[in-house]
């Protein structure tokens, strides 16, 4: 039953999202260390289990595969509700240290990519 | 009308669902006839989405884009935090853990390279605007990582409420910027396969850039970029006030 895919996805979400939480307490932050990652890694492990694999056209596996295919008008409606206003109307500083950060980043991208390439 | 938005408010998610569909929809068509098929629907519906949040924002003064509308405050639960780590955990679904190793020290160490290398590009556009104070100038830094990084770090320093508010400007200038830019450019950084996406996630950081450039870029990246860029914020909320902010005082005479 394709209830049973999205309690799974649902557990692991929570159990990652928590474990992040605990992380990020124990290193004394306000921020969630790393919860998406172990949620990811623990659905990745559930659906993997020996023996018992999940395809996406099982109807287990169909309950998953419906939220990650609802991921991009998900993203569109967070894009829908960022401060853009605030971002745009910052000021030059703000403009120029967000903007040129990014565009470090963009350059570092296939130098860190090749070395990864190479292992 | 007051009775229609009190309707609204009531079924928020419903309404975000339609409000959605009818921006892809006609992303898609703009996708197809104006665009030609050169420009990903889902790029033209995120671009459309930041920029009725900006028109949202310039009307409302408030912080939440289209969400602060009354009618369409069910955006502000379809597109928060909650849905969004759900989708994107449930993208993690058919992902190879071979794919995953294979650029795991890489992927590792991107985060940390990403967080210094943000830092640094932040402190040296404050210092080139005249700002003096170790702590400001790691604020800004702070902000140019991610925009949680930048009031973290800059609460915990304890600096003005100005160089705070500059320092979430300038996280999401970059948040903003990583969704419209990633799709123009994946192509000439080589941004095609689950390694560098996962490289890329760890350069960035901001979690709805890096969700929002992939979806438009390549879909099946997502969980790869998503994976490392989840390290991020709390790296940088960790190194800020700590290491970063005592070798910026080190290197800049208060």
């Amino acid at each position: 039953m394709p209830i049973f895919g999205v309690a799974l996805l649902a557990a692991s979400t929570l159990v990652g999202l928590f474990a992040g939480d605990l992380l990020g307490a124990a290193l004394g932050l306000e921020a969630n260390v790393g919860g998406v990652g172990i949620a990811m890694l623990l659905l990745i492990m559930l659906t993997n289990l020996p023996g018992r694999r999940l395809g996406p056209d099982t109807p287990t596996g169909s309950g998953v595969q419906f939220w990650s295919l609802l991921y991009i008008p998900i993203i569109v409606a967070m894009a829908a509700k960022q401060n853009v206003f605030a971002a745009v109307s910052g000021g030059v500083m703000a403009a120029a240290a967000g903007a040129l950060a990014v565009l470090a980043a963009f350059a570092l991208v296939p130098v860190l990519s090749r070395w990864a390439g190479r292992q | 009308m007051e009775r229609l938005v009190s309707f609204a408010g009531d079924n928020g998610l419903l309404v975000a669902f339609v409000f959605v569909g009818v921006v892809m929809l006609v992303a898609n068509w703009l996708s197809r006839h104006v665009a030609r098929g050169k420009v990903h629907g889902s790029a033209i519906a995120i671009a459309l989405g930041l920029l009725l949040a900006f028109w949202a924002g310039a009307e409302t003064g408030g912080k939440n884009g289209v969400a602060d509308y009354p009618l369409l405050a069910g955006i502000g639960v379809l597109g928060g935090n909650m849905f969004r780590d759900f989708a994107i955990v449930a993208t993690a679904f058919g992902v190879r853990l071979e794919d995953l190793r294979k650029a795991g020290l890489v992927g590792a160490l991107s985060v940390p390279i990403g967080v210094i290398l943000s830092f640094a590009v932040g402190a040296l556009v404050a210092l080139g605007f005249g700002v003096t104070d170790p702590a400001e100038i790691t604020t800004i830094g702070a902000g140019a990582a991610t925009y949680i990084v930048g009031p973290v770090t800059g609460a915990s320093l304890g600096v003005s409420s100005e160089i705070i508010s500059l320092s979430i400007a300038a996280g999401l200038v970059k948040a903003v910027l990583v969704m419209v830019a990633t799709p123009l450019v994946a192509r000439r950084i080589g941004l095609d396969n689950p390694a560098s996406a996962m490289v890329y996630g760890g350069l960035m950081g901001t979690t709805s850039g890096v969700t929002g450039g992939l979806a438009a870029t390549d879909p099946r990246l997502v969980p790869y970029g998503a994976m490392t860029s989840t390290f991020y914020t709390g790296l940088g909320c960790l190194l800020g006030p700590s290491l970063i902010y005592l070798v910026i005082r080190a290197l800049v005479p208060a």
